[in-house]
């Protein structure tokens, strides 16, 4: 039994067919790319993922769960822009991860001063702890990002959903946060599915890359069909599968 | 160089500044003295120092039947009126504000609602107001109330509606409840909103409160000066309109001050 299993999927708007018969099954702890042309729906599975929107047709599952109805901890998000919150400092932009599930929205007491160590424990994980007391706007957009990373894994959640994560950073701040996110996977061995729009990206960090495509085409109504996942690359070991079979064979 | 890119430096800024005003003083002044020296009982336009003496007067010497000074009274029972209105205006338009912004069945309720009643002119219910509520304090807070909440209610929804549905979401993902997105996303992002409401609200609040004292009552600043009209006494009514003018901007600069104290977030970007 796969971890998250994506069935028979459909998205429409309107009568615009946007993704129809998606089919995919991830293993616990998979990392997974996301490529395919702009307007495509990347962003739309992602937000059928994390259960923002509900697919006309198919169901998607966690761990064998009822399909959700809305988001919730299970699913972590990072968007490319908005994902922390402007009016709380960097420290209580983490803290939130714990605090937002309580009834008041707050820790208070004992747990507070636990989550505040927990939380500074998890500053110096992504290298912000000099700016804890900053707000978010002070902040580069490759701190920023780092932080809405840091914010969505203090909720511990099952699946984390990435959509386009570094797609504003400059080219070396990227590779800095290519490593970080890397460290952070083998630290927690969370399944992770990342939109990207670099293919480079995608090979390096995935596991696996999924590649969304229309696999049929009408010229007099583009948007009669919608697009799938019209290929499945095995990226681990540099894309270049069954190495390991071939050297096990060898010795 | 063009001239949208010239910028005055600091004295010569000062002085720009101050330039109007002196201006309005000395034609003022000028004015004054050329129907004073026509007709020295001129009432129309008392000399500046005429003015000064009634405003020594206005504000230091009691009423000679009760001993009270009546400036302070006015002033007293104007600052409640206008500061109950506009307070109880900030709560309401608070409170749905955010309900229609944040939830869908609360905005198919009173979207179409508040938008329609925002275009009552709120001058023309002043009758019905006094007819309803009677001809004492409540008429008139209430006036306030009517006469800004629908507007400020509309902008504030319209504000939580504007924050980005992402954090929205990104809140969910962290667990929070739909209060708990209410009190600890939209709530704070809002205030400062609020505030700047309050303060562009103020000049209608104001105006609304002298229609309603001019109309009926028997204290405040805006009764007062239609009072005095029938003498004609125009330093008493210019001493009142200085006052008014410098009340409204005291008021200003402190709800200005407390937005900048109470919302370092907003000035955190560079
Ligand atoms: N809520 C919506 N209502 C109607 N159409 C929508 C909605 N959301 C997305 N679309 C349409 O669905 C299509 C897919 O959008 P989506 O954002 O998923 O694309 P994407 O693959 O993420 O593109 P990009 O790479 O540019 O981010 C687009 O044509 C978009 O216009
Ligand atoms: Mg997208």
């Amino acid at each position: 039994m796969s971890f998250v299993s994506v069935t028979d999927v459909w998205q429409s708007y309107g009568d615009r067919s946007i993704l129809e018969r998606v089919n995919v099954e991830v293993d616990e702890g998979e990392f997974i790319s996301i490529v395919g042309a702009s307007g495509c729906g990347k962003s739309t599975f992602l937000r059928m993922l994390l259960a923002e929107e509900t697919p006309v047709r198919g169901e998607i599952r966690i761990d064998g769960g009822e399909p959700a109805s809305e988001p919730n901890r299970e699913r972590g998000v990072v968007f490319q822009r908005y994902s922390v919150f402007p009016h709380l400092t960097v420290r209580n932009n983490i803290l939130a991860g714990e605090g937002f599930a309580t009834r008041w929205g707050r820790l208070r007491g004992a747990a507070r001063r636990a989550g505040l160590e927990r939380a500074d424990a998890m500053l110096a994980r992504i290298g912000l702890n000099h700016v804890a007391d900053q707000y978010p706007a002070s902040l580069s957009g490759g701190m920023q990002q780092r932080l809405a990373i840091g914010q969505a894994m203090a909720a511990k959640p099952r699946v984390l959903l990435l959509d386009e994560p570094f797609g504003a950073l400059d080219p070396g701040t990227r590779i800095a946060m290519h490593e970080f996110l890397m460290e952070l996977k083998a630290e927690t061995g969370m399944t992770v599915f990342m939109v990207t729009h670099d293919l480079e990206e995608g090979f390096k960090l995935g596991d696996r890359v999924l590649v969304f495509d229309k696999p049929r085409w009408d010229p007099h109504d583009p948007g009669a069909y919608g697009a799938t996942i019209t290929y499945d690359f095995d990226a681990r070991d540099g894309g270049i599968p069954f190495q390991h079979l071939k050297e096990a064979e060898d010795v | 160089m063009r001239h949208i890119n010239r910028k005055p430096d600091r004295s010569t800024g000062v002085f720009l500044a101050a330039l109007p005003f002196v201006l309005v003083v000395i034609a003022y002044a000028v004015g004054s003295e050329m129907r004073l020296s026509v007709n020295p009982q001129d009432k129309l336009l008392p000399a500046p120092s005429t003015i000064w003496d009634t405003a020594v007067r206005l504000f230091t010497q009691g009423d000679r039947r009760t001993g009270d000074i009546l400036l302070w009274k006015d002033t007293w029972a104007s600052l409640t009126r206008l500061l109950g209105g506009v307070g109880i205006a900030a709560a309401i338009s608070l409170s749905l504000g955010m309900l229609i912004g944040l939830f869908p069945y609360a905005r198919k309720t009173f979207a179409g609602f508040v938008a329609v009643l925002s275009m009552v002119p709120p001058l023309a219910l002043l009758p019905i107001l006094f007819i309803v509520f009677g001809l004492g304090e409540l008429s008139k807070v209430v006036l306030i109330v009517i006469g800004i909440t629908p507007i400020m209610t509309r902008d504030l929804a319209q504000r939580v509606l504007d924050i980005p549905h992402e954090q929205i979401v990104k809140a969910q993902t962290l667990g929070a409840s739909s209060g708990v997105i209410a009190l600890r996303v939209a709530l704070p992002q809002i205030l400062p909103r609020l505030i700047s409401n309050i303060r562009l609200s103020l000049g209608s609040a104001w105006l609304f409160l002298i229609a309603a004292e001019a109309v009926a009552s028997d204290v405040g600043l805006g009764y007062r000066i239609f009072l005095v009209r029938r003498y004609l006494a125009m330093d008493v009514i210019l001493t009142y309109v200085i006052w008014i003018t410098l009340l409204a901007f005291l008021i200003d600069w402190a709800l200005k001050t407390l937005s900048r104290k109470s919302f370092p977030w907003m000035e955190a970007g560079l």
